[in-house]
């Protein structure tokens, strides 16, 4: 049986009177390239930041890379790279410049962050631009380099939350083409997502999420075979009778 | 701690302050421009119940007249001037250069024959014995050198009897500080605190950048790397070391080159950064209390007020020239302990282990740290750093 470098039981989080996740429990295989989807306002990113130890969940455990959120957020924060649902980046910090500050934030040697700040920018169509402020980035441009920090320290488990959001349909194919290699270098990837096609594109399993609950957990083809629908669109009108963008 | 995260996150606010437009206007043109504006044109003078404390070194052989008596009586009735009696000019000096009076009196041994030859031969100034009375003032206070001489003076001129305006009096007043030296101008006084005043703006710099990371998910972005919070507090520490570092030396090029010039060695120099460095541990800290405070950096920048205005009114040069009750509640904020010691190292002569320097250097020290570890408390408490 493969290890699981993500597990969590049971997990809840209640802000106030809202429970933002409801009792989720799922295991993400070393190596798998797992799709939390669901529509705005479902829970992902809660949970997203659970799994980072940014929240602190109400109830239940979560464990990431084999160590416990709460007790080892240390140890958690050396294995992940998150690239959060917002385009984090400093403006007036040059691409090169953003780049180099998060690899050293994750105590890179100078001479490995130089090689793969290279490589990164290389794969994300960056490199002309990386000695130009970030304030002049176009919105794609500001995406892809928010993926790059996350991914700068060559981490073994990625969060992505919402990496396509808002993008160019050009702009989102490189970020496709990148998960891609990156899932070639055997990383645990949990990507969330409402674009549903993104999610049969790359995923190798999916868990849907409404209302903070888990309603169906299996790969792509797996639920469309199981509700006898076309595609994954469909898969979560058959579940909860409402469209998934109706509520973007 | 890793020197490499610390190191890194001081660079990037470094790149910051110089890159934004509006950070490098607010920490390093808007004090010099202000202090150019403020320095060539403040010059007022305000208090309607001044009270002065002036020490009296008293040398009279009075005989049978005590004529110092008299003198020292007059003083006390004119309900201006506080009198302390020292038994020895070094004492007096010394008080001086601490603050602790704005003036010391020497009465001369022949005070008392002078008066008695004069009230023998009122209209026969031949057979006075004149007798020379000399003030030391303190340079530190502009009020102190322009008010004080006058009472004196006219004290002097009042024992002469009730015609004494029209009559001469074998009585003279020699300001001995300003006979020395060039008589300081306003800006030599408001100078100190110039120093104070450069480093007050980054509380609202502190603040802004602190809740803009919140906003823009800087914060939570650096929060998922391993940086831990003492790494980040203490980048951002450091950094704003740094910045009121060269903003002192920015002032004080720009007043020295606007004529104060104070005759000083280079460790009182070196320890007036070392003071302004101290305190602007206070305004990080009150930048961090500001952004735990506000929700938003537009709502930073108005809260930030809060805090720059007492500072700045209280306890810089735009506080030396208000009234004495301004100047009692300015002992509640940090920069006035600043202002207050730069003043006795630069105006009054005294050395950094003079007593007055080292207690309000003790004063700064504590307060400020105090401050900073209340806004770091604060702020880690509401927003996870």
């Amino acid at each position: 049986m493969t290890e699981s470098d993500i597990v969590t039981e049971n997990l809840v989080k209640k802000f106030e009177d809202v429970t933002a996740v409801d009792g989720i429990s799922l295991q993400v295989k070393k190596g798998e390239l797992f799709g939390l989807l669901g529509p705005n306002g479902a829970g992902k990113t809660t949970a997203i930041n659970i799994l980072c130890g940014l929240t602190k969940p109400t109830s239940g455990a979560a464990k990431v890379g084999g160590y416990d959120v709460q007790r080892a957020t240390g140890k958690v924060k050396e294995l992940i790279g998150v690239c959060p649902q917002e385009t984090a980046i400093y403006p007036y910090l040059t691409g090169a410049e953003n780049i180099e500050l998060f690899g050293n934030l994750h105590a890179m040697n100078k001479e490995t962050l130089r090689k793969r700040r290279d490589i990164l920018l290389e794969n994300m169509g960056l490199t002309g631009d990386a000695k130009r402020r970030t304030a002049k980035y176009s919105g794609g441009m500001k995406r892809r380099l928010s993926l790059i920090l996350a991914l700068i320290h060559d981490p073994q488990i990625a969060f992505l939350d919402e990496p396509t959001v808002a993008l160019d349909p050009q702009s989102r194919r490189a970020v496709w083409d990148f998960i891609k290699e990156l899932k070639k270098e055997s990383k645990t990837i949990i990507l969330t997502t409402h674009y549903m096609e993104e999610a049969e594109e790359l995923c190798d399993r999916v868990g849907i999420i409404d209302h903070g609950k888990l309603i169906a957990l299996a790969s792509p083809e797996a639920l469309i075979l199981k509700h006898k629908v076309e595609n994954l669109e469909e898969v979560f009108i058959a579940l909860t009778g409402r469209k998934i963008r109706e509520e973007v | 701690m890793k020197f490499q995260r610390v190191l890194a996150l001081t660079k990037k606010e470094m790149k910051k302050t110089v890159r934004e437009p509006a950070v490098l206007f607010m920490i390093f043109l808007f004090p010099i421009v202000f202090v150019f504006a403020f320095g060539a044109s403040f010059g007022s003078v305000g208090d309607s119940q001044p009270s002065y404390s002036i020490g009296v070194v008293n040398l009279d052989q009075a005989g049978s007249v005590n004529a110092s008596q008299i003198l020292l009586n007059a003083l006390t009735d004119t309900n201006i001037l506080t009198v302390q009696t020292y038994v020895d000019n070094q004492t007096a000096q010394n008080d001086l250069s601490q603050g602790n009076v704005q003036g010391v009196m020497i009465i001369p041994a022949d005070f008392s024959p002078s008066f008695a030859s004069y009230q023998a031969a009122p209209n026969n100034p031949d057979m006075w014995t004149n007798a020379t009375v000399s003030l030391y003032l303190d340079k530190g206070s502009l009020v102190a050198t322009q008010a004080v001489p006058p009472i004196i003076q006219q004290v002097l001129s009042a024992l002469a009897g009730p015609n004494q305006q029209a009559v001469a009096s074998p009585f003279s007043l020699e300001t001995a500080s300003l006979v020395e030296v060039n008589a300081p101008s306003i800006f030599d006084f408001m100078a100190p605190g110039m120093f104070t005043f450069a480093s007050i703006f980054l509380i609202m710099i502190v603040a802004q950048s602190f809740t803009e990371d919140r906003e823009n998910g800087m914060m939570k972005r650096i929060r998922i790397t391993p940086t831990t919070p003492t790494e980040f507090m203490t980048s951002q520490v450091l950094s704003y070391m740094v910045i009121a570092l060269v903003q002192a030396i920015l002032v004080f090029v720009m007043v020295y080159f606007m004529g104060f010039q104070p005759e000083v060695g280079i460790p009182v120099y070196a320890f007036a950064f070392v003071l302004v460095l101290l305190f602007s541990l206070s305004n990080v800290g009150f930048g961090l209390i500001t952004a735990t405070i506000a929700k938003s950096s537009g709502a930073a920048t108005g809260l930030s007020f809060l805090f720059v205005l007492p500072q700045m009114f209280l306890g810089t040069f735009v506080g030396s020239s208000l009234s004495s009750a301004t100047q009692v509640a300015g002992k509640i904020v940090p920069s006035y302990y600043v202002t207050d010691a730069l003043t006795s190292l630069f105006l009054r002569g005294a050395d950094i282990t003079s007593p007055a320097v080292l207690l309000d250097t003790a004063v700064v020290s504590v307060s400020c740290i105090a401050i900073l570890a209340v806004g770091i408390i604060l702020y880690g408490k509401y927003y996870k750093i």
